[in-house]
């Protein structure tokens, strides 16, 4: 047993454990603030994999930026506790089973097709320096189209937000 | 170096998916849907880098960069959608807002 393999489990097992706590509370605050410590678990799995920019990346966007804009809405509309749906047995829940054995077809793939273990060392994949020169030099369109989304998406969500137009 | 299976790697990333599609499915709350968007996007995410680990390949960590933009994109749209339909409809239940149903 290396570090490596008890960070996997222990994180994993985490993951695991805080996306269920999402799903199952009442509460959405308890929710939100289960889906921020999932994100930082799986911060350190990226960590874990090499990956330290987007490791870093990670808990700025995710667990910073994008989970204190949920938590501020949560706040804002000041929401109880949520009530089950109305019918006991409605086509939602056959489309959840339909997807358990969809899970379960999934671990038959993986097992199946893809190979073991990792190749030997690449360690610099994940550097910001490896990321920023590929991503200047053979991704810029994207990037740049990417500027432009953020920027459609900026001015959609403040005309969305605002009271009618006068 | 590595002594983890990328399998390993790979099935945590669809439990997690498998979670987030069950949360879109049995919740209410919109505000919980995103949440659940937000999980099956980073399950996806995972399995993206560890696959460029495992090639050696950086491309893999540039769609997540560009996967990360397009959720804060979304994520700003969708709660702007939700303040609005809670200022119109005094509701963020799902299935009590059926004005498009047909």
């Amino acid at each position: 047993m290396n570090l490596e393999i008890i960070t996997f489990f222990v994180l994993g097992a985490l993951l695991i454990a805080s996306g269920i706590t999402v799903i199952t509370y009442k509460n959405p605050v308890v929710s939100a603030i289960a889906l921020v410590f999932h994100f930082f678990m799986l911060a350190g799995l990226y960590l874990n994999l090499h990956a330290e920019f987007l490791a870093v990346l990670q808990i700025l966007v995710y667990a910073g930026a994008i989970m204190v804009l949920v938590i501020f809405v949560i706040m804002l509309l000041n929401l109880g506790d949520e009530e089950k749906f109305k019918e006991k047995f409605n086509y939602r829940k056959l489309i959840a089973i339909i997807f358990a054995f969809v899970l379960v077809l999934q671990f038959a793939i993986i097992y199946s097709t893809v190979a073991g273990s990792f190749p030997g060392s690449q360690n610099s994949v994940g550097s910001p320096g490896v990321i920023g020169a590929d991503l200047f030099n053979n991704y810029l369109f994207p990037f740049e189209a990417i500027s432009l989304l953020l920027l459609a998406a900026i001015i959609g969500s403040v005309i969305l937000a605002k009271r009618k137009v006068d | 170096m590595h002594t983890i299976p990328i399998n390993y790697y790979l099935i945590l990333s669809a439990i997690i998916f498998i979670i987030g599609v069950v949360g879109v499915l049995t919740r209410r709350n919109a505000i919980i849907l995103f949440m659940s968007i937000e999980m099956m996007l980073n399950a996806v995410n995972l399995t993206f880098i560890s696959f460029a680990t495992y090639m050696g390949d950086t491309a893999g960590q540039i769609f997540v960069f560009f996967v990360m933009a397009v959720a804060a994109a979304e994520a700003a749209v969708g709660l702007a959608i939700v303040l609005a339909l809670f200022r119109n409809k005094k509701t963020v239940y799902v299935d009590e807002v059926n004005i498009l149903k047909w």
